[in-house]
């Protein structure tokens, strides 16, 4: 599998730890009912899905990438901060 | 022994002469033989045996898709099992056996199952076996154990060398018969970087052994005209001995190179084979088709064997099979067969064919063919048609699609990535294979026309079982699964094809169903009442052909398995004569033993060294991230549970970090240099975890904040120095600063020069609960201070110590490490739960307050000693209420962490003990059943030496 | 038809034309009392300790595929019960003691063979460690014995003890432990749940769960709707999917898992292995293959297939556990779906939606759990409580803080 760092280019996979789901967005309170599912629950599509991908054995980006889970088909990698604007309003 | 060497011809060196032996017995080949070709020029064709009922097997193909010539090559270290003959190039002195066989191949004992076959039919080791229950482990399953596997393996290291390799290419061509040579002349001549891999000896393909007529010449000197030329371009690399194994995701291809397994031993320096892991823009399956054996009594008798196999050991390495044979065939192809064997003077003594009616009924012969249906001849040529390799086109999930016009799967459409051409891709015409390989090769408009040839036209009607005719049918030869098997699957409900071979072995054999799949496919089409279109095939998956272990572990092995990190003092660690541990990838020293000292007396000695004068310890493997930035100080709060922010620049404070479960994370001191500039500390073990979690956190949580960090663990050599001396001992270091409580308090942090001139930074921090500091400086300054320091505290009898001794002091001052930090704990079982701030949000702090995080019956650490004081404790006891039985629903927890302790001269430890703190005094059960030792212990505060920390301030 | 030397003789005489099919292929019903959705070994498991101990009788099993098809066709065999946790090991051990009379009770061989699993150490760290488990397992009287080098060297003299990296200092052993004939699990659950009256469906994909007032009624499938008291999930890696179709979301990723088998050798190594500083673990097939795996890939996937690094990383340990191994030869390599949960262990519970429930989260330890699975589901379908050893496998632990994490890697389901 190839990711394509924004920073770095198309890298081999081994380059990059997986962390899963990135929709989640942190509470920002400590009592926030959305906690338990923060952190627990998990979007675990059979498809397209958008996960945190560290560029560890790279520029140590956090990514967000796009990918299939089916094919495995890469559609796009964003750094976290990027894809945290595109996803506002 | 019938097969012979054809006078003339083939593409052997006949002027070398190589001596080999077979099971001992000697024979001679030439250069440009394969092991498969000149035993049969020999005259042997009996080579193997098969796996349930030991039948006689001679070699069926010319390729990597045989399943019955599997021979045990070379000796001790270098022994192969497994290894096909029809692959292994003839080399002077070669030596192999054949395998699953007692007492020999002639003559082997469990030939015997054959008499119990009616018996032995799919599947029946499930129905039987089970009384009484105690057999199956003591005889049955000892039994086939040792008469089922193939060949013995090697106990002894290998001696031989493996490289891994990358490469790169606008165009991978895998196959280089007729399509795949023009696919990679025509790219070749384009200008674009291509790779043309094959899994043969020589290039060229079928083009070595099938007679065609391309351009005007032969195919083989056309072929060998344009191998010529892509040999001149420097965009083109060729690699024959090169299998293409898998196909992966991104276009990346997994291939093996055989680069010495044509010799017998390789040269020096020079590995036996390399993995390379290619990735390729665009690549083309140019791989041909396997010829498939015919289903019929006696289809196994060595003799019988593939017609294009026949006619290319006759062709290409002058083997003639036998003297007489008899071709049978459903297609057009085997023609050739008979047309080639005639020519080189074999007796064709009947050609059988099914699409007029014809049937082979009975193969008369044991070791060897005798006659069949009657007519005496010494080898049979069959073909039932050809399939096309689309493989490593399905080895990402993709079906291949049957093909009623050739009788065949041909590859899925898998995209403009991977394309097929030629006879892979179901094309059975020269023309067709030559056209697609100017097409593959296309790049950009860039082209070629492609030559003119002879073509041959392919019918075939399939055929698929002479259910008449007498003895076992073979389906998979090596397995010995056969034609009955499967509609006896299908009638028992094992019907679906993923389930048939799982019940009868069908496919699961070395050669994974390259022979028998599509033969078993339409077998179980036909007892299930479908089409085979319906039935569909088994999953394709890694690997086309198996690859050596070696191959895929490369020079990753003994020493160099993993990585090593030594630390900047470790050439200070060596000259004191350091005993090193392994620690994660680390390299630690763990003790420094004087004559005579075990590692426990070393470590007393380095104990009561530092607390009584003065010792010297590398602490280099901690983590060590420089964090700087306005918002730094309100970063570090969000990371640990407790506040930095309010931290004075030139202190050091102890930091917990959770993780977003509220479970303890990391732990360590973080100091703050300047207003904005703080340097962390965290563990050995989660240096690296530490610094990705920092990265999250800023990049993903608080982007807004203005703050940059970075790794400098290998930048600076760090050291404690600890004992009632070290200050002593440091001043002599330390420039222009007069060391005292005032200007160096306990926490304090300030960047120093020491020795003159060397830049360094001084904390007064301890983990031995001495009167310590730890100092840091530039890692190439390492040992140079090292020395100094050693200089410097010989007065005080300074002692280097190690990480033992480091244990033993941290436990006996109750401070956590690896044993309690175990990631299950909490910050409050730590008993630092005070810590936990409630004034501001931070990493962990929701999810810690769940109930059960807050629980009190949780297990907090305590410390823990023997009621008999002389009594050695061990790591991993479980503690229990005195009175109870030992269960694991009476379990109260275990202990952690253990040492001798040199000052109150007495074992003692950690534990974790459920609702522990309220449990200071109790004497408790301690369970050790592994190690026989069940006693009483005492639970008491953790911190067992110097209670009230005098020494810290000493 | 009972299966016996006895049968398996009287059907060679007549060329073994009258064996009757081992599972009927049965239409589906309009309705039923409880449905199972997934026909692996969990699955099947279920049906049949349903039908057997509770005496249930109208249970239909879903399979999109055929049986088998998922994580009971392609693992690597291993059974032990070498848990710490109090909430898992007497969950483990009885499945252990069902594995030890499996065959028996449903009359197939499944080849049940307790060769021994051992867990290799290298670090005074990794040994105390070992020594917690050993002892928690000796607590629940399960067997374990703490090994040192001198003795592991013993079993397998051509192991690299002395490796120059991470020398081996000893192991845990579960002489109980072993392997089992994969395929054969989920043959002889199936054979016993049809032979009580169990209908297997196969070829019969779960389309869309049907509730009324926050109650189950019935399925949407392949085959057309069928109507049902309880609805039972069991689709291991597909959990995510089948329990969305109800609205649920769980503590679950899928992730790849690659497996691997080499050519057959002769007996090679006797017992199962795991390598303690490497991700590694092997052990031999009655047929003759090495059967080894590694850790997952790390990505999240419904593949079923995984990347050369991975296969790489293990095979690199493979060889520094055992040399000599570097030319024996790979032969196949496939993947798995693992449905990892948020701390490594599984859950059985029931869900918020009324009759149904939920059998999910077996990370890459499902097989050898398959008979407990079965039986402490089946147990908590048949009477709406859970089992006595499966009680800490409730969906709630996460809202609670009551995890059970053996390795302690918190919610990081590839590190688990």
């Amino acid at each position: 599998m190839l990711i394509p760092c924004p920073h770095c280019g198309t890298r081999p996979v081994e380059e990059f730890t997986f962390l899963g789901d990135a929709t989640p967005t942190r509470p920002a309170t400590p009592d926030d009912p959305k906690w338990y599912s923060y952190v627990y629950e998990r979007d675990n599509p059979r498809g397209r899905f958008d996960e945190f991908v560290h560029h560890s054995g790279g520029c140590r980006a956090w990514l967000v990438v796009s990918r299939d889970t089916k094919t495995h088909a890469v559609f796009s990698a964003l750094t976290a901060a990027d894809f945290k604007r595109k996803q506002k309003p | 022994m019938t097969g012979f060497r054809i006078e003339k011809g083939g593409l052997i060196n006949r002027d070398t002469k190589l001596n080999f032996t077979f099971d001992g017995k000697a024979f001679t080949g030439h250069n440009g033989d394969t092991l498969a070709s000149a035993l049969i020029a020999n005259g042997v064709h009996l080579m193997g045996r098969s796996f349930k009922y030991h039948r006689p097997r001679g070699v069926i193909s010319a390729g990597s898709s045989e399943p019955n010539a599997l021979v045990e090559l070379r000796e001790n270290g270098r022994k192969e099992a497994n290894t096909r003959a029809t692959m292994v190039e003839l080399y002077d002195g070669l030596m192999a056996k054949s395998q699953n066989r007692w007492p020999s191949l002639q003559h082997d004992i469990l030939a015997i199952n054959s008499l119990a076959s009616s018996i032995f039919v799919a599947g029946f080791y499930y129905k039987t076996f089970m009384w009484p229950k105690s057999f199956w482990e003591k005889i049955y399953e000892p039994l086939i154990r040792k008469a089922a596997g193939l060949g013995t393996a090697s106990r002894e290291a290998d001696p031989d060398t493996y490289e891994k390799s990358y490469a790169h290419c606008d165009v991978l061509v895998i196959g280089s018969g007729p399509a795949g040579l023009m696919a990679a002349l025509t790219a070749g001549r384009a200008g674009v970087r291509v790779i043309l891999a094959d899994e043969g000896s020589a290039l060229g393909g079928s083009l070595l052994f099938e007679n065609e007529e391309i351009a005007g010449q032969s195919g083989y000197d056309w072929a060998q005209g344009i191998l010529a030329e892509l040999a001149s371009l420097p965009n083109v690399t060729l690699m024959p001995r090169s299998t293409i194994f898998g196909w992966f995701d991104g276009n990346i291809f997994g291939a093996l190179e055989r680069v010495n397994d044509h010799v017998a031993v390789p040269a020096p320096f020079e590995p036996r084979q390399r993995y390379w892991r290619i990735h390729a823009n665009r690549a083309v399956l140019a791989a041909g088709a396997e010829e498939r054996p015919l289903v019929f009594g006696g289809n196994d008798v060595p003799g019988v064997m593939l017609a294009s196999a026949m006619r290319h050991y006759a062709n290409r390495f002058a083997a003639a099979a036998g003297k007489s044979i008899v071709v049978f065939t459903n297609n057009s192809s085997a023609a050739r067969t008979v047309t080639d064997m005639q020519k080189h003077g074999v007796n064709v003594s009947a050609v059988i064919d099914t699409r007029k009616g014809e049937r082979i009924l009975a193969v008369k012969g044991g070791k060897q063919v005798v006659a069949v249906n009657g007519t005496p001849c010494d080898a049979v040529a069959m073909s039932g048609g050809w399939s096309p390799i689309v493989n490593l086109m399905c080895h990402r999930g993709a079906k291949p699609i049957w093909n009623e016009g050739i009788a065949g799967f041909t590859p899925p459409d898998v995209g403009p990535e991977f394309t097929a051409i030629g006879s892979a891709a179901g094309h059975m015409l020269l023309s067709e294979c030559l056209a697609g390989g100017v097409r593959a090769g296309t790049v950009k408009g860039r082209t070629e026309a492609a030559p003119q040839c002879r073509d041959e036209a392919f019918a075939i009607q399939p055929f698929w079982w002479v259910k008449e005719s007498v003895g076992k049918a073979f389906i998979d030869y090596q397995n010995d699964a056969t034609a009955k098997d499967l509609p006896l699957a299908t009638r028992e409900g094992y019907g679906h094809v993923e389930l048939a071979k799982r019940y009868t072995t069908t496919g699961m054999a070395t050669d994974q169903g390259k022979l028998g799949n599509v033969n078993a496919i339409a077998i179980l089409a036909e007892a299930s009442g479908k089409t085979i279109a319906e039935m569909g095939t088994t999953t394709f998956r890694p690997f086309y052909t198996p690859v050596s272990f070696g191959a895929f572990t490369g020079p990753f092995t003994g020493h160099h398995f993993q990585p090593v990190r030594k630390t900047p003092l470790h050439d200070w660690c060596v000259e004191q004569g350091a005993v090193f541990v392994e620690s994660g990838l680390w390299m630690r020293s763990a003790w420094f033993p004087q004559a005579g000292e075990d590692w426990l007396a070393a470590a007393t000695r380095e104990v009561k060294a530092t607390r009584s004068g003065v010792g010297l310890c590398d602490v280099s493997t901690l983590g060590k991230i420089d964090i700087q930035g306005k918002d730094a100080g309100l970063f570090l709060d969000h990371l640990y549970c407790n506040t930095f922010s309010t931290l004075s620049i030139g202190k050091a404070r102890y930091g917990i970090m959770l993780r977003e479960d509220g479970i303890a994370f990391d732990d360590g001191t973080t100091s703050r240099l300047a207003e904005d500039h703080f340097v962390m500390t965290t563990t050995t073990a989660n240096a690296a975890r530490v610094m990705s979690h920092i990265e999250f956190c800023h990049q993903v949580h608080w982007p807004e904040l203005d703050v940059q960090y970075v790794s400098v663990t290998e930048q600076w050599a760090q050291m404690a120095i600890a004992g009632p001396k070290a200050r002593a001992t440091l001043q002599k270091l330390v420039d222009n600063l007069q060391l005292s409580d005032e200007t160096m308090p306990y926490l304090a942090a300030r960047d120093v020069t020491i020795l003159g001139d060397v830049t360094a930074r001084l904390f007064r921090i301890s983990f031995s609960g001495e009167h310590a500091y730890e100092l840091a400086v530039p890692a190439d300054y390492g040992n140079a201070v090292a020395r100094s320091i050693m200089q410097a505290g010989a007065e005080f009898n300074i002692a280097p110590y190690g990480v033992e001794a480091l244990s033993i002091m941290r436990i006996e001052k109750g401070h956590v490490a690896g044993g309690e930090l175990n990631g299950t704990t909490t910050a409050g079982d730590l008993g630092l739960g005070k810590m936990m701030s409630t004034k501001k949000d931070y990493i962990g702090r929701a999810m810690s307050m769940r109930a059960g995080l807050a629980d009190p019956a949780r297990q907090c650490v305590v410390g823990i000693k023997p009621v008999d004081r002389s009594m050695k404790i061990r790591s991993g006891g479980h503690l229990l209420k005195q009175g109870d039985a030992p269960s694991l629903q009476a379990d109260q927890g275990y202990i952690c962490s253990v040492a001798w302790s040199p000052m109150l001269d007495m074992w003692l430890g950690l534990a974790l003990l459920s609702n522990g703190r309220a449990r200071i005094g109790e004497i408790v059960k301690v369970f050790d059943g592994l190690r026989g030792h069940h006693y009483l212990a005492e639970i008491c505060d953790p911190v067992h030496f110097d209670p009230k920390n005098e020494r810290l301030h000493a | 038809m009972k299966y016996s030397l006895f049968s398996l003789l009287r059907n060679s005489l007549s060329g073994h034309k009258n064996w009757s099919p081992a599972w009927r292929s049965p239409e589906p019903k309009k309705e039923y009392d409880i449905i199972i959705v997934g026909g692996g070994g969990h699955g099947l498991a279920t049906a049949y300790y349903l039908a057997k101990i509770h005496g249930l009788k109208n249970i239909a099993v879903l399979e999109k595929n055929h049986i088998g098809s998922g994580n009971v066709g392609r693992n690597t065999t291993i059974i032990r019960s070498n848990y710490q946790l109090p909430g898992n090991n007497p969950f483990y051990e009885l499945s252990m003691k069902l594995w030890e009379g499996l065959e028996q009770d449903f009359n197939f061989n499944a080849m049940v063979s307790q060769r021994g699993v051992l867990n290799l150490y290298h670090t005074d760290a990794q040994r105390d460690a070992f020594a917690r488990r050993g002892n928690a397992m000796h607590l629940d009287g399960v067997d374990a014995e703490l090994l040192e080098a001198h003795a592991v060297r013993d079993m397998y003299p051509f192991f690299d003890h002395d490796n120059p990296r991470f020398p081996i200092k000893g192991g845990l052993l579960q002489r109980r432990g072993g392997t089992v004939r994969h395929d054969a699990v989920a043959w002889g659950y199936a054979r016993g749940a049809d032979l009580r009256g169990v209908d297997i469906l196969q070829g019969c994909e779960l389309t869309g769960i049907d509730t009324e007032n926050g109650k189950v009624v019935g399925v949407q499938t392949s085959r057309g709707a069928i109507r049902c008291k309880k609805l039972a999930l069991c689709a291991a890696g597909h959990s995510s999917e089948v329990a969305a179709m109800a609205g649920l979301k769980l503590p679950i990723e899928s992730h790849v898992l690659q497996a691997f088998v080499s050519e057959g050798l002769k007996p090679y190594i006797d017992g199962v292995v795991t390598f303690g500083a490497g991700h590694f673990y092997v052990s031999q097939s009655d047929k003759g293959g090495l059967v080894f795996g590694g850790d997952i890939d790390g990505y999240n996937s419904y593949a079923q297939r995984g990347n050369l690094p991975m296969v790489e990383h293990v095979i690199e340990a493979g060889v520094a556990m055992v040399p000599s191994l570097s030319r024996v030869r790979a032969l196949r390599s496939w993947g798995g779906v693992m449905d990892m949960t948020m701390d490594g262990s599984p859950i059985i519970d029931k869900t918020s939606v009324h009759g149904l429930y939920l059998n999910a989260g077996w990370c890459y330890g499902g097989f050898k759990a398959t008979p407990a699975s079965g039986w402490c589901y089946a147990y908590l379908i048949a009477k709406d409580e859970p089992h006595t050893v499966a009680k800490a496998y409730r969906m709630d632990r996460f809202r609670t803080g009551h995890m059970l994490d053996e390795k302690g890697q918190g919610a990081t389901p590839n590190l688990h």
